[in-house]
């Protein structure tokens, strides 16, 4: 007789080096790489360029950005940790915990542009907005609605990459707008390390769901998919009149629109479907997809051009030491 | 198929705004109808998150697949060919490429037969956007061809296609 034998753990120790998922240690691997916080960024340089905005462009500024603080705050104390519960391996877990700090990083950093640009009266009147406008609360509440702990796995992760994937995106477009313009450059460059986390938290979550999903018979992934279309389409609604109400004062909401379709066609690929809305709507503005990607290779498409356009790299080394030619 | 019907009904809610903007989209889709005669090959890497997979699936083109493991023995070209690839970088543009695709151009004899680079990513990366592309281009002195978001819109790939016909070609007349 083994006095062991009969233990049955209550707890299990997370082991890295035994994955279940390669892809959470890659995940994990390229979250605390880009680990940052908003003292990295210079903001009190964009002090005389927010002087230059006119007071309803300044109103404007800060409600988009409550509005962020708003789905920052959701994703940071409901959203992942309901994903959480869900996590199939222990690393999963790991991983949600990260993106839920980031998410909480995230969310005060738009607090660290308001100290910085804004006055303290303005900036209450803004979250004393976004807790009434009618627009970002019915969309919170249909996120929230999914968030339940009696939602299904699946649900909980549609509508979390639905968040971080489409519904930011009417918000970020501001500070590009701005940015493009050459006004708020450094809170451009804080938004856009935002903008990078949620990249990698939509493609990992919505990986995570491509995986459940998988293993459910032809009918249920069916239903899915019609879950999936039929809240997004919801939340686009939703995000149509808000976007009006928002932008309509300086006659951008059809920009901001393609923008919108652009990113919920995104939102639909990282969780394994096709985009919803035809191209033509999702052309955006030239100068907003410069101020998103700035200093990306100019030409992404040499194919287009004639043959001695092709541009060959120089041999430039890179950091990876595992090349051995 | 609910979802199928949302789909036709956003199109068609959107179409007189379709009418008026798509010339340009109208003469892509014409011109993707017609199928490019291929003479070489194409090589891609895909993770289990499927992009680059459905990518090269809607292409419609032959293609090999590197495998997505290191335990799987590695592919081995035999023919000329253009990889298509995906972009794993962190925010320094670190571990763009994928340690798979690292050890199949590792093998000289594959290294040789490639003729140029396809790479995705998402622009959300900035200034680090598809750069698995930038990388390998450097890397094996060939051209980066193209550059895609995700698993690419129509227009990706009828560009992509087309782009193709026409890149062997010229490697044709080159090499004769
Ligand atoms: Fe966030
Ligand atoms: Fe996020």
């Amino acid at each position: 007789m083994t006095i062991h034998s009969a233990i049955k753990p209550v707890a299990k120790a997370v082991n890295w080096n035994r994955l279940q998922d390669e892809k959470d240690l890659e995940i994990w691997n390229r979250l605390t790489a880009n680990f940052w916080l908003p003292e990295k960024v210079p903001l009190s340089n964009d002090i005389q360029s927010w002087a230059s905005l006119k007071p309803e462009e300044q109103q404007l500024t800060i409600r988009v950005f409550t509005g962020l603080t708003l789905l920052d705050t959701i994703q940071n104390t409901v959203g992942a940790p309901a994903l959480m519960a869900d996590a199939v391996t222990p690393h999963e877990e790991a991983v949600l915990t990260n993106i839920a700090f980031m998410e909480a990083v995230h969310a005060r950093s738009y607090s660290s542009v308001f100290s910085t640009l804004c006055r303290t009266a303005e900036v209450d009147d803004a979250f004393r907005w976004s807790e009434e406008n009618e627009h970002l609360q019915a969309k919170s509440r249909l996120i929230l609605e999914e968030y339940n702990a009696t939602s299904s796995p699946l649900k909980k992760k549609i509508a979390s990459v639905f968040l971080e994937s489409f519904l930011f995106y009417s918000g970020f477009y501001l500070p590009m707008h701005w940015s493009s313009r050459a006004k708020l450059t450094n809170t451009a460059d804080l938004i856009r390390l935002i903008i990078r986390d949620e990249a990698v938290h939509g493609y990992y979550i919505g990986y995570k769901f491509q995986r459940a999903l998988e293993r459910l018979p032809e009918a249920e992934r069916a239903e899915i998919k019609d879950f999936a279309f039929s809240l997004l389409l919801d939340l686009y609604g939703l995000e149509t009149h808000y976007t009006e109400e928002l932008y309509d004062p300086l006659g951008l909401t059809e920009d901001v629109k393609h923008f919108l379709h652009y990113n919920a066609n995104k939102a639909l690929q990282n969780l394994g479907f096709e985009g919803l809305f035809p191209e033509a709507i999702c052309q955006v503005n030239p100068a907003i997809m410069a101020s998103l990607s700035p200093n990306a290779d100019e030409n992404h498409d040499f194919f287009s051009g004639s043959g001695s356009s092709y541009v060959i790299g120089k041999a430039v080394a890179t950091e990876d030491e595992d090349w051995d030619f | 198929m609910l979802w199928l019907k949302w789909k036709r009904w956003v199109t068609d809610r959107f179409l007189l705004l379709l009418q008026e903007t798509s010339t340009g989209l109208a003469s892509v889709q014409t011109k993707s109808a017609a199928s490019p005669e291929l003479v070489s090959g194409l090589v891609y890497f895909s993770s289990p998150s499927g992009n680059t997979h459905r990518f090269v699936e809607r292409l419609g083109l032959p293609a090999e697949r590197i495998p997505p493991r290191a335990s799987e023995p590695m592919l081995k070209a035999t023919q000329p060919f253009v990889l298509i690839t995906p972009t794993y970088a962190d925010g320094e543009g670190r571990g763009a490429v994928h340690k798979q695709v690292i050890r199949f151009l590792n093998d000289a004899a594959n290294r040789t037969l490639l003729r140029g680079v396809i790479a995705s990513g998402n622009r959300n990366f900035g200034a680090f956007f598809a750069y698995a592309g930038t990388i390998i281009a450097a890397k094996c002195n060939c051209p980066c061809l193209y550059k895609f978001e995700l698993a690419g819109t129509d227009s990706d790939i009828a560009r992509v296609r087309q782009g193709l016909d026409l890149f062997w070609k010229q490697q044709l007349s080159i090499s004769q």
